[in-house]
């Protein structure tokens, strides 16, 4: 009798000291949470997919609260949840431009050396495995179409040159072949810009002479002849601020390596003649 | 000094917690699927695991022996683990947010995570002092996260391979991956204890 006593006596002091220990805590380790993150993040969709670059859900629905995003911020939420979660931290609902899949290279066969020659997996994200890829540049596309196949709405093919086109008509901004690739090549542009700086290289220009003739050298000449101060080299490569660019043109006469280029990507005609 | 050693090699590789005593392996075909997750568990399994083996050794050391208690071991070591994860949650909520959101969901994971609680078992069942324990949970964890960031990495690899078969791709395929792992780690047999 008395070592059931005992053992009762153990368990609930030790439960009770346990319990104790938690409730204080959450008193002492009080975190003031505004009821609005738990309601927003109901209405979002709760799959913690990542597409709106936080760690999930109820961290965007944090952001969202705090004013660091937008309401409409998740790509995945329908319009109607959009607007009920303006509604509930009283925001008004911008427009959301449409926006588009760019390829941010152009390094391809003719432009760009390899330094060896893959003939593994025809994936993407299996060559990057390979010793990094058979690209010289570390930031070049490798052009197996890894996201050519993750584009379930054919908005993607892989051109002549061996680099990815995009059909903005059929691109819906899923961000599929954004997260597949293993460069992060796709990016997503708002559908008016008009200027791109068609590279993803942060390496100094230097290298980039060495290993691709159609690559950003950071050289800042489209920073300096930009007369809306749109273009800013970051991490050594050029970015244009579709806000300010007003499709002047001035930065692709002056790009000495003829990577700023119009949103079509295609050279404007100086280029062209001289190549 | 050398001791330790031991029992860290001992821990960690030779009786690995999951490969050979098979505890943990839940999350090793649950939080595998990417390396960025596996490292997360792993780390959060570290940090549980060290501290829940060591608060479960002072309550068996301290209040269950001098009571003759030892048969409440596992319900009261459950106990432990269970409010020690959600007080570890609390507080690293308010004192290092940045921690608690990379660690925040695999915390209550954990709380039924059978490797931790056999890290606690087994450091009783090897009478550790208080320091062997505390060195022996720490190395049965890394070991722990050691195998999912490899079991991480090897099915990365896989899953662009794109040469499993259609009936073995995913969980199966993770199975045997996981039993050849077994199978390499079980080399290590007998070579320290």
């Amino acid at each position: 009798m008395e070592s059931v006593l005992t053992a009762v006596l153990t368990l609930g002091a030790l439960a009770f000291a346990a319990g104790l220990l938690l409730s204080v805590a959450a008193k002492v380790f009080y975190v003031p949470v505004d009821p609005r993150v738990g309601q927003i993040g109901d209405l979002l969709p709760g799959a913690n997919c990542g597409g709106c670059g936080f760690a999930g859900c109820l961290d965007l629905a944090g952001a969202i609260v705090s004013g660091q995003t937008p309401p409409n911020a998740c790509r995945c939420a329908s319009e109607e949840a959009n607007r009920r979660i303006a509604a509930l931290i009283g925001a008004v609902l911008e427009e959301r431009e449409r926006e588009v899949a760019c390829i941010f290279c152009k390094g391809d066969a003719a432009h760009a050396r390899l330094r060896f020659r893959y003939l593994g997996i025809a994936d993407c994200r299996a060559a990057e495995l390979v010793a990094g890829g058979d690209k010289a540049c570390a930031y070049g596309c490798l052009g197996l179409g890894t996201c050519v196949n993750a584009c379930i709405f054919g908005a993607l093919r892989m051109g002549e040159d061996g680099l990815p086109v995009v059909n903005p008509d059929r691109c819906t901004a899923c961000g599929a072949c954004v997260r597949i690739c293993p460069r992060r090549i796709p990016r997503l542009v708002p559908v008016s810009q008009k200027a791109i700086a068609f590279c993803s290289s942060h390496d100094p220009g230097k290298v980039v002479k060495e290993v691709c003739t159609v690559g950003c050298i950071a050289c800042g000449l489209c920073k300096k002849v930009c007369p809306e101060n749109a273009i800013e080299i970051v991490s050594l490569l050029a970015v244009v601020d579709p806000a300010k660019c007003t499709g002047c043109g001035k930065c692709f006469e002056k790009c000495p390596t003829g990577i700023i280029r119009p949103a079509s990507g295609e050279a404007p005609a100086r280029r062209q003649a001289a190549a | 000094m050398q001791d330790y050693l031991l029992l860290i090699i001992a821990a960690m590789f030779v009786n690995n917690i999951v490969l050979i005593l098979f505890l943990g392996n839940c999350p090793l075909v649950g939080v595998t699927s990417s390396m960025e997750s596996a490292f997360g568990m792993g780390a959060a399994v570290v940090f549980v695991t060290t501290l829940a083996g060591t608060a479960c050794w002072i309550v068996q050391r301290f209040a269950l022996e001098p009571l003759a208690l030892e048969y409440l071991q596992t319900l009261v070591f459950i106990l432990i683990i269970a409010s020690l994860v959600q007080f570890v949650e609390i507080v690293l909520q308010k004192v290092a947010p940045p921690l608690y959101r990379t660690l925040g969901i695999f915390l209550p994971l954990i709380t039924t995570n059978c490797m931790v609680f056999g890290a606690a078992i087994l450091s009783i069942k090897h009478d550790y002092t208080f320091l062997q324990t505390l060195v022996f949970c720490l190395a049965a964890a890394v070991g722990f996260a050691l195998v999912l960031v490899f079991m991480a990495g090897l099915r990365e690899r896989m899953e662009v391979s794109g040469r499993i078969p259609a009936a073995l791709q995913g969980v199966p395929i993770t199975m045997i991956t996981a039993g050849m792992m077994g199978l390499s780690f079980a080399g290590l047999l007998g070579m320290a204890h």
